[in-house]
């Protein structure tokens, strides 16, 4: 096999299509530039008369690729092309030539102009600028005399390396020729992503340092974790493989609503950020959603976003899960991830600071305009909405919380626990409120005192610590006592091991990434809410994170291995 | 001058599909239409890019306007479609 056989490594992205494979590398090169000498434009009309030429052309090619193309690839073909002839993409072109810019130049930077505005709106807008982008690329190849940039034709089959691929060219692609895609830029709702789950080709973006890469080495693809390895040794191939097996195994747990299997249920809920994201997960087998994140709505903005704006966006998400449950946690920001037009300044240690629902009580502005719009959105669906707050850590807060809720006239108000303080005193807590949601991510940082953004800590991490167990068990006794639901919205909800531990300990919901949902259903179908209770007990009597779940693991059923 | 105002129907406001659908119906009009939010300055109807930068929401009015022959009947067709919620069809 060609490649430097010397080199063996593993690159980790985000896994947007499941499925294995193993093959040799194609790089896609990049596209040509506009040279930064690129002569000036002193006939603008002349230049601009050119430019529209080429724009022509490049949307014909695009028409006459989506007229041979197979029936998914047309829209997006045809949509390139509606952008290279777009009157407006064609104005600010001219705009740039009456500068005086080069041809080429004016292209990219009017191009750059409508990139910049999608960006900053994000979600749907931003990724159309990898649309947008393809047009560029191709009208500037043929301003510059070059071919149209593209995927080489692939003689055998192999898996595609690039920047990001325009959807001009993942719409060409098939599964029998490309056995997996790797970019080391794009998002889980990139055309590349979309495109190659609906072809079942294996994908993984965000894989960053995968183009330093020499062509033909051969590489092995995991689009579930998100894992590439370099050079795999047949051990690993095999490994691969066998995850394969593993997988289809945990997606054979039906549909139903999540349950251990002597029936006590235990919801199955997807955690989101955005409306295309409620779009999505609605379409899965979920019971409603356990974590609505807001913040998408609210960060990179200069300005609060509007009531009118908000209740918009949460309208849809409730629309999406019709008579499901949606849990909303209110703005969490902080001074980590700090909102421009409500910034209380630096802090020493941002994550024990002025953040969730203390800079709720703060900017009370902030918090009241978006209980406004979630109180608007349920009056217009009438849907199961419930509404939590992020970093409680007191009764007083959670009254405080709780009373602005309720003379919205919100059916259901909770609290995230992620503070120790409120776990220990859950029940005093659980008393104002209808439910508590566990944020284990952040209820282990602050139970072991280890920052979360720190690598090297991660061994204080494992969501498996037998102190973080303890803690959780404190909360769900609180929710017990009060005859009050307690929900996980952590990591730890998607860990099919550590999901039976948690229904075990009296947890009655968990809310995880809507892909890993299969495999927690599943692992409680196979094990009654004794056996999980056992596991539980069995978890917390372990000296550390490793003996815990080493002692699950030892009581499970066997087909548990294959889920984890 | 003619002109028409309309609430966008659609779900996801006016991006996405809707926007392409109704861009595509603009410009099968022949006429140059233009579409504007409330205060602000009209934009051409034919162009996805700037109707996408519009970034007219669920519930936001905008104002059609049009010039020339058949441009009541044209502004017409167009409130039709966006009363309508088109990402859900």
């Amino acid at each position: 096999m060609a490649g430097d056989a010397e080199l063996h490594c593993t690159f980790h992205g985000i896994g947007v299509s499941a499925g294995t494979a193993v093959g040799p590398l194609v790089v896609v090169t990049p596209p040509p530039k506009a040279p930064a000498d690129e002569a000036p434009t002193t006939d603008a009309a002349a230049a601009s008369a050119t430019v529209h030429q080429v724009l022509d052309d490049v949307a014909k090619g695009l028409d006459a690729r989506a007229a041979s193309a197979a029936e998914h690839a047309k829209p997006i073909l045809e949509a390139g092309a509606m952008m290279a002839r777009d009157p407006g993409l064609a104005m600010g072109i001219d705009t740039q030539l009456q500068k005086g810019l080069g041809v080429a130049t004016a292209v990219t930077a009017a191009v750059e102009e409508y990139c910049a505005m999608f960006e900053s709106l994000g979600g749907y807008m931003a990724e159309r600028v990898t649309d947008l982008r393809d047009v560029r690329d191709r009208a500037v190849a043929r301003l510059l005399g070059q071919p149209e940039p593209g995927v080489p034709s692939l003689t055998v089959p192999s898996i595609l390396a690039a920047q990001d691929l325009a959807p001009a060219e993942t719409a060409t692609l098939t599964a029998e020729t490309c056995l997996g895609i790797i970019t080391e830029a794009g998002g889980p709702t990139s055309h590349t992503a979309i495109l190659a789950s609906q072809l079942g080709i294996p994908a993984v973006v965000q894989a960053v340092g995968i183009l330093g890469i020499p062509a033909e080495t051969t590489v092995a693809i995991d689009g579930g974790v998100g894992e590439i390895t370099v050079n795999p040794t047949a051990q690993e191939i095999e490994l691969l493989a066998e995850r394969k097996r593993r997988r289809a195994a945990a997606l054979a747990g039906g549909t139903g609503n999540g349950a251990t299997k002597d029936g006590y249920p235990v919801a199955l809920l997807a955690n989101i950020g955005t409306a295309d994201d409620a779009r999505k997960a609605a379409k899965q087998p979920v019971e409603g959603v356990g974590l609505f994140r807001t913040e998408f709505l609210f960060l990179d903005r200069d300005t609060m976003p509007t009531v009118e704006e908000q209740t918009a966006t949460y309208t849809e998400v409730f629309q999406a899960f019709g008579t499901r449950r949606v849990v909303v946690r209110t703005l969490d920001a902080g001074a980590d991830k700090p909102l421009k037009f409500a910034d209380l300044g630096p802090e020493e240690n941002p994550a024990l600071g002025r953040r969730g629902i203390r800079l709720g009580m703060i900017r009370t502005d902030v918090l009241d305009a978006q209980l406004e719009a979630l109180a608007a959105a349920y009056k217009a669906t009438g849907a199961d909405v419930r509404v939590m707050a992020p970093m409680i850590a007191t009764q007083a807060e959670a009254t405080w919380f709780a009373d602005k809720v309720r003379a919205l006239g919100l059916p259901k108000v909770g609290v995230m626990i992620e503070v120790p303080a409120a776990a220990i005193r859950s029940k005093g807590i659980l008393y104002h409120v209808d439910f508590a949601s566990l944020g284990t991510n952040d209820l282990q940082q602050y139970t072991m005192a280890a920052d979360r953004m720190q690598g090297e800590l991660a061994a204080l991490l494992n969501p498996w610590e037998p102190a973080l167990l303890d803690v959780v068990a404190l909360a769900c006794e609180g929710g017990a006592a009060m005859g009050k639901p307690v929900g996980v919205c952590g990591e730890a909800a998607g860990d099919p091991g550590l999901a039976l531990v948690l229904a075990g300990l009296g947890v009655s919901s968990l809310s995880m990434a809507p892909g890993k949902v299969p495999a927690v259903r599943t692992a409680l179908g196979l094990h009654t809410l004794t056996q999980c209770q056992q596991m539980a007990a069995a978890a917390r009597a372990g000296t550390n994170a490793t003996e815990a779940k080493a002692a699950v693991m030892a009581m499970a059923d066997p087909v548990l291995a294959d889920l984890v | 001058m003619a002109t028409r105002e309309v609430s966008i129907a659609s779900s996801v406001g006016l991006h996405a599909r809707p926007a392409s659908l109704f861009v595509q119906a603009a410009t099968a009009t022949g006429l140059p239409v233009t579409i504007a939010k409330a205060g602000g300055n009209p934009v051409d109807a034919r162009s996805i890019l700037m109707v996408m930068a519009l970034g007219a929401k669920h519930g936001e009015v905008v104002t059609l306007s049009a010039e020339g022959e058949g441009a009541e009947a044209a502004l017409d067709s167009l409130v039709a479609l966006l009363s309508r919620d088109l990402d859900a069809e």
